[in-house]
């Protein structure tokens, strides 16, 4: 059970997170070359972890329920790293890129 | 009582797990035909309407504030309040799948749907024809990717019904909303996919509107 | 009430076989031993049809030419052998039936943590079953159970859609099973009973669950990618109009390896409970064995692509790939060494469990050091897609997992069912299984090595000797199989009466009456000792 969080906790969460929506949209539209891409994601992650901490209850979470949250987006970073490993790296071979 | 609802919690959040999986594995494939295709992917993102994307967005993060409240009010027991944001978060996420459907049809009349024969082209001033495969690649990810997002959704509408059901029989108070707590994991977890749907398929890699 | 030395009790106490009867009590049940029962039940089934496959496999491999099937028939049936063997044999089977009846009563909980979500997994199971024998008995698949693009996707004129569906049900199955595994060794384990103490049968299937729940969603995406492929004629991994078939493989590894682990991991929870018992002994090492658990479905998930080394992938990320392939071998091998030590002056009897329990560790360690040639990159490269990985996994998942399940099977057979079995068949049957099961696949090694290519059905003339042997030894190793059969269902209605602990072993099972009720425990235990504590010194065969 968690303790109960306040109306106006979620309420400034959710200001938070459609202010970050605007602010996202916008810079999008702003030609900031690889920028882009880390800025979007930075945002994204960002609201995302409004969400869980917040809206999910992690905040008020025992440690398990965090170990299993963080290894959850560990394992699917190992699926991302380990493949994009094999395609940035054949650069590197002699005969250069594959594809 | 206090061990189920640390089970039903922490079994949502391992279930949680293999959908972060499950997304994963897509968001990983995609990732990997974005950096061999940069400029197809640019040429594609022509063709995204960013103010759908954005207008999804603010409609789902609504309905997580208004899910969040829902179980608040389970937990202390405030059956009105319960049921009406039952109701709004229901209201939402209907208008999301009602936004994404304008949005398909957009897509599909303007022949940018390569799962149906008739319906893809890519000709045009913004479809460079040597990137013709690998935009039927890219727009296939789209159209998985906010497809199987788009199915969650509609699975998460069928399980607050069920919430719903049971909150209007009065099953909820503050020794047990369980169910309320499962689902708005669930629930909260579908907006996440859409957080990051969102930059990546609508926001970034475009050239049009670009300052 | 009860202690280990009482008089045996007869079927005719309440258990949970004849708590009720009929149909519905058993389609309908969330009693976790039934649920487990109703498992072992359909894999049997599924094991015999893969069996069948096998052996039309060796009949074919008798003669170099191929003559009795065509090659797109002989494709058909390896392919469905491996299906049906990985995914509705191997992948759920003893967490799914050994794990399903004792990890509750291991941990001195009444059921698991989700009993209905445990019988949905069962009709889940099933259903991807009829699915799959439903591409089987369509036509069947030819792709082989790797579904290797583009041939899956766009070239293949056979039913891989209906075969992908079956699999990706049956995925969601494994995943339900491991999610109840997780949630029951974390939240419900009996007081006193510390992750220390926990039997390390738990400990293997829970890191089996951590692996089942991470790993399969992937292949899950991976197939449904496949089948949408196929269904709407579109180039996703087709290379042809821009797609990746590495890519393919890379999602499809990053799940398919670890299911090696899925497979592995329960056998050698078993082995633990085995060894220990039979040798009288604690085991030794026991932290080394429980973090070798962990340590191995954490790392099995680094090492994918070393099923990809000649594919076109990176050279760079072979190295990483070879380097954590050799890494992941040292937690296997500290448990091989740990079983070990736990015999070395232990009071050591012979019954049947701990002749498979032998086994599989002499096996195991060849299957074990076999995959190590195969993960040095030079090596790979000459014995890849030769039969010498097709006798690597076979001594892993036979030598090793099969043999397991049989030694489980004859463990706990007494107290899932209250009856013994004769003890002079079981021994006589073990034997016939590592005899025909050596004679199959050793031949194998050298076939590889010498060059006999996997997935054909003809071969050189000169490799013909070699391959009658490895049939010869199939036809051992079925009637191996085939006794068991005979005798287990005969106890069922001859079999003298078990006792609660006919053994004498260690553990919160043996404490139950055999069959156990419904609810297992009386009262919930209160666990006091270390696991494994046996007295210096014991009789070998208590009861």
């Amino acid at each position: 059970m968690h303790p109960v969080t306040p109306v106006r906790t979620y309420v400034l969460i959710w200001l938070t997170l459609t202010i970050l929506t605007f602010v996202t949209f916008y810079v999008s539209t702003i030609n900031l070359g690889a920028l882009n891409i880390v800025v979007a994601l930075g945002i994204a992650f960002t609201k995302m972890m409004l969400v869980i901490w917040f809206f999910m209850h992690v905040r008020t979470d025992n440690p398990l329920t965090k170990l299993f949250v963080f290894a959850g987006f560990f394992w699917m970073a190992i699926l991302l790293a380990l493949t994009l490993g094999d395609y940035f790296s054949r650069a590197w071979m002699p005969l250069g890129k594959f594809w | 009582m206090g061990q189920q609802f640390d089970s039903a919690t922490f079994g949502m959040w391992v279930f949680l797990l293999t959908e972060i999986m499950f997304f994963g594995g897509m968001f990983g494939a995609y990732t990997v035909y974005r950096s061999m295709y940069p400029e197809a992917f640019a040429a594609t993102s022509n063709f995204m309407n960013p103010a759908f994307g954005a207008a999804n967005t603010a409609v789902l993060i609504v309905s997580s504030l208004t899910m969040a409240l829902a179980v608040r009010a389970a937990h202390l027991g405030q059956q009105k309040i319960l049921q009406i944001m039952l109701v709004l978060t229901m209201i939402f996420g209907t208008a999301f799948l009602v936004i994404k459907g304008f949005e398909y049809h957009e897509h599909w009349v303007d022949m940018k749907v390569p799962l149906f024969p008739g319906h893809w082209a890519w000709d045009g001033p913004l479809a460079p024809p040597q990137f013709a495969h690998q935009a039927q690649i890219l727009f296939c990810f789209y159209f998985f990717m906010t497809g199987f997002h788009a199915i969650h959704m509609v699975v998460g509408l069928g399980i607050m019904t069920t919430i719903l059901l049971m909150a209007r029989k009065g099953s909820f108070g503050p020794t047990y909303y369980t169910p309320v707590e499962v689902s708005g994991l669930y629930w909260h977890f579908v907006d996440i996919v859409w957080i990051f749907l969102f930059p990546l398929l609508y926001l970034i890699g475009h050239t049009k509107n670009l300052i | 009430m009860s202690t280990a030395l009482q008089e045996p009790q007869t079927t005719e106490t309440v258990n949970y076989l004849n708590a009720q009867y009929g149909w519905k009590s058993w389609l309908f049940t969330t009693d976790h031993k039934r649920i487990a029962v109703l498992y072992l039940i359909s894999i049997s089934v599924m094991f015999a049809l893969g069996g069948v496959f096998a052996g039309l496999i060796r009949t074919e491999l008798l003669t170099p030419e191929g003559d009795l099937f065509n090659s797109d028939t002989y494709n058909k049936i390896f392919t469905m052998h491996g299906v049906v063997m990985i995914f509705f044999f191997l992948i759920p089977s003893i967490p799914a039936t050994f794990g399903n009846f004792l990890v509750p009563m291991m941990i001195g909980a009444k059921d698991l943590a989700f009993p209905r979500i445990n019988l949905l997994s069962w009709y889940i199971y099933i259903a991807g079953a009829l699915f799959a024998l439903a591409a089987i008995v369509m036509g069947g698949v030819d792709t082989g159970w790797t579904f290797y693009t583009p041939f899956s996707t766009t070239y293949s004129n056979t039913f891989v859609i209906t075969a992908a569906v079956g699999v990706f049900i049956a995925g969601f199955s494994s995943i339900l099973t491991g999610l109840n595994f997780i949630v029951t060794v974390h939240k419900m384990r009996a007081p006193g009973m510390t992750w220390g103490r926990l039997p390390l049968f738990v400990w293997a299937n829970y890191a089996t669950a951590l692996i089942q729940v991470l790993g399969t969603p992937v292949v899950a995406i991976t197939l449904a990618l496949v089948g949408l492929e196929r269904a709407f004629h579109i180039g996703i991994f087709d290379p042809a109009i821009g797609g990746d078939p590495i890519l393919f493989q890379h999602m499809f590894w990053f799940y398919s390896h670890p299911a090696v682990y899925i497979m592995i991991l329960p056998g050698m929870g078993v082995i633990s409970e085995l060894v220990t018992c039979f040798s009288r002994k604690g085991v030794f090492g026991y932290s080394f064995i429980a973090g070798s658990s962990l340590g191995i479905a954490i790392i099995g998930f680094l090492v994918w692509g070393h099923h990809m080394f000649v594919t076109g992938m990176s050279m760079y990320a072979g190295l990483y790939f070879s380097f954590l392939t050799m890494v992941v071998a040292v937690p296997s091998a500290i448990k091989v060494f740990n079983w070990t030590a736990t015999m070395f002056r232990g009071s050591i009897s012979y019954e049947t469990p701990m002749l498979y329990a032998f086994g599989f560790i002499g096996l195991f360690t060849i299957g074990g050091l076999t995959g190590l040639f195969l993960g040095t990159l030079g090596m790979d490269v000459h014995l890849t897609d030769t039969y010498f990985v097709v006798a690597h996994f076979h001594y892993v998942m036979v030598g090793g997992m099969v043999l397991a399940y049989m030694g489980a099977l004859h463990f706990w057979w007494p107290k899932i069912t209250g009856k013994m079995y004769p003890d002079g068949w079981g021994k006589f049957s073990a034997l016939l299984v590592f005899v025909g099961f050596n004679l199959t696949f050793f031949p194998q090694f050298i076939l590889g090595y010498l060059g006999q290519p996997r997935r054909y059905h003809a071969y050189a003339p000169e490799f013909q000797v070699l391959n009658v042997m490895s049939t010869a030894g199939a036809s051992v190793l079925g009637v191996g199989f085939l006794i068991p059969l005979i005798y287990l269902l005969w106890s069922l209605k001859y079999g003298k009466a078990a006792g609660n602990n006919p053994w004498g072993a260690k553990g919160l099972e043996w404490t139950t009456q055999s069959p156990p009720t419904t609810f297992n425990f009386d009262v919930t235990p209160i666990v006091t000792e270390e696991a494994y504590e046996y007295a210096k010194h014991e009789e070998a065969h208590v009861g």
